[in-house]
């Protein structure tokens, strides 16, 4: 995952605006006429256009050519590429493949098959317990009543009870796969082995080996196994999931590129479970990472920074002297940065103005252009169904056949909100589909674009669900503490998780006596005499 | 016209003399009066102290008996014929002042002027 040292010899914003413009050009060469045409789809209607491919793939390649004219001095090494550079999303790609091929599942696997075997001895013991005698000394056994039967019934169903219980606690379909062992479900696992061990060890010295007549002592011997196991079993539900549901702790979490910022109330959980349930909400909570909204800062950025250029003068000195020239110099940068009459604010209160403006009129001329276009089709009656047969459009269709009309100006919104890379033309026509067959609106069918979404709206590949690393200062198995502070990296961005304790709160009670509620007027009355 | 609780007011007062005048069956004297012990005397725009809940007289009529005696608006009436009007509801002092069988009412009615009149002429 470390472009840097791997894949280039020029850093990651060059690297990016590098990689797009090559993979741009290659796919321009490459496929020059497919580009020819869908350039034509600006003008004209083009139904059988490409699938999956981004909605302005190579416009946006050249409008950037166009706009980013000085990525010749923002690169860092021009020379050493070659036309098998990859770009950050090529890599991405390649390694959730890798990924979603080589079995780290081993690990699932492994836990899996654990899990069935002890399940399956646990249930079979006392039925073991119960089928030896009859299989090792039938003669010396007596023979007993309805006590027995009873007995029997009661340890099958406690079992059948228990199998059901076991089978919707613990076999459930992982939600996630977690940096160290589960340390509850271990205790767990341990302390019933440990338990079922002990019964066979009693079991096999005080019953097996001298042959004991009294079935129905191993009869209520096996059922008391049962029993403590059903109690297991309630241990195993309070410590996994009863415990942490009173809420103890509020997380707050905000990524590290935007600013984006949540609460979420946990109770005590270990922080790798903690983890897990942060992400989830990620997912649905978060608007989606658009790395193109975060470019106009960065340009600024290196605006401060570009504007000073420091020269030694003195030439070089020792080691203490080239440190302390170096403390100089920042100091003198500082010095002369905050005296400079720097009018960035300026430029950037305009900038930011105009392209409100933009934005609301591409907008409204989005939102006019659906609106008319949606009043081309009409959903046809049952009865009409059966006179007109003909001209007849199944949603898919009815969405081609109105997608052009809208699509100009969709293009242009989408492109000024820098949304373009995250809405695929396939998609967009499933959408509209989609919309079409439930009844919705224009307005309901322009709410994906309008606002940005939470991240599992949009495709999978956006979803990154594999690449997440937890790091933390603290063991991860550790519990989460007041002032816990913790990290979630993805590969552009990290989550920053901080924890507070929510605080105790002391009730108090007043108490107020109904017929305690009296009123009088404030007058200022004026009489004349 | 200061009041401190417990203490005696004290007041420079002038003695203002109203003949009614008749007009058909009702007898009038030609202001109108606010306040009282009852009302709200932080709406009163007369009063120096807002927690005064003495009665003004927040209206004098234009040729009224009681211009002609010399009541002006803003006066605080200390007493009505004897009856002290500084701890009255507003309803008693109305009935104070108009009660049907005097012709005349004596009211002791004090404002700032007043003091301020005295103290110049002591100092002379």
């Amino acid at each position: 995952m470390d472009t840097e040292s791997t894949y280039s010899g020029y850093s990651f914003y060059s690297g990016r605006s590098r990689g797009s413009h090559r993979h741009g050009e290659r796919s321009r060469d490459r496929h020059k006429s497919r580009s020819k045409e869908s350039s034509r789809s600006e003008k004209s209607v083009t139904i059988n256009a490409p699938p999956a491919e981004p909605l302005l793939g190579d416009q946006s390649v050249r409008e950037e050519e166009v706009q980013d004219d000085n990525w010749g001095e923002t690169t860092t090494a021009v020379t050493g590429t070659s036309e098998h550079s990859l770009s950050q999303e090529d890599i991405v790609r390649i390694s959730k493949d890798l990924d979603d091929s080589v079995g780290l599942d081993c690990k699932r696997y492994l836990n899996v098959a654990l899990s069935v075997i002890l399940g399956l001895v646990v249930l079979l013991t006392p039925l073991a317990f119960l089928i030896l005698p009859h299989l090792l000394w039938p003669d010396r056994l007596k023979a007993c009543g309805t006590a027995c039967e009873g007995l029997f019934i009661s340890v099958a169903f406690k079992l059948l009870i228990l199998l059901l219980a076991v089978w919707a606690l613990f076999f459930r379909p992982p939600r996630a796969g977690l940096p160290r062992i589960f340390v509850f479900r271990a205790l767990l696992a341990t302390l019933v082995l440990l338990f079922v061990l002990s019964y066979w060890l009693f079991y096999g010295v005080r019953i097996l080996d001298s042959q004991d007549g009294d079935y129905q002592g191993i009869v209520q011997y096996a059922v008391s196994l049962v029993d403590a196991l059903l109690f297991i079993h309630y241990l195993a539900i309070v410590l996994l999931e009863l415990r942490q549901l009173q809420p103890f702790f509020s997380l707050c979490v905000t990524r590290s590129t935007d600013g984006a910022t949540q609460h979420y109330n946990l109770g005590q959980l270990s922080i790798q479970r903690a983890a897990v349930v942060i992400l989830e909400n990620y997912y649905k909570d978060f608007p989606v990472h658009n790395p193109a909204m975060l470019t106009a800062s960065k340009s600024r950025a290196a605006k401060h920074l570009a504007g000073l250029k420091v020269y030694n003068v003195d030439g070089p000195g020792g080691n203490n002297a080239a440190a302390g020239i170096a403390q100089s110099q920042s100091r003198a940068m500082i010095a002369a940065a905050a005296r400079r009459r720097d009018s960035s604010h300026n430029e950037l209160y305009y900038e930011e103005a105009e392209h409100e403006r933009r934005v609301r009129k591409r907008r409204a001329r989005l939102v006019v252009a659906v609106e008319e276009a949606f009043t081309h089709i009409r959903r046809m009656q049952e009865e009409e169904q059966k006179k007109a047969p003909g001209d007849v459009m199944d949603p898919r269709e009815a969405a081609q056949a109105i997608f052009p009309s809208m699509a100009r100006a969709l293009q242009k919104y989408l492109r000024t909100t820098r949304q373009q890379h995250l809405h695929s033309m396939e998609s967009i026509q499933q959408h509209l589909a989609f919309c079409i067959t439930n009844n919705m609106t224009p307005k309901a069918f322009l709410e994906s674009y309008l606002t940005t979404g939470p991240t599992l709206q949009y495709g999978k590949d956006r979803w990154l669900a594999r690449q997440w690393t937890l790091i933390s200062e603290a063991s991860v198995t550790s519990g989460l503490k007041d002032g816990t502070v913790f990290l979630l990296k993805c590969i552009d961005f990290s989550l920053v998780v901080t924890t507070k304790k929510i605080p105790y709160i002391q009730l108090a009670e007043e108490f107020i006596d109904p017929k305690s509620h009296k009123f009088v007027l404030r007058l200022q009355s004026e009489t004349s005499v | 016209m200061s009041f401190i609780p417990g203490q005696p007011v004290t007041a420079v007062v002038q003695r203002i003399e109203i003949h009614k005048l008749r007009d058909g069956d009702n007898l009038i004297l030609g202001f109108s009066i606010g306040g009282g012990i009852d009302q709200d005397p932080s709406q009163n725009p007369f009063s120096e102290d807002k927690t005064d809940k003495g009665i003004y007289v927040t209206r004098v009529s234009k040729g009224g008996p009681a211009e002609v005696a010399g009541l002006r608006m803003g006066d605080k009436i200390m007493q009505v014929n004897g009856w002290d009007m500084t701890m009255v509801t507003h309803d008693q002092a109305r009935k104070k002042l108009t009660k049907k069988g005097e012709d005349v009412v004596r009211l002791l009615v004090t404002r700032k002027s007043l003091e301020n009149a005295v103290r110049q002429s002591m100092m002379h």
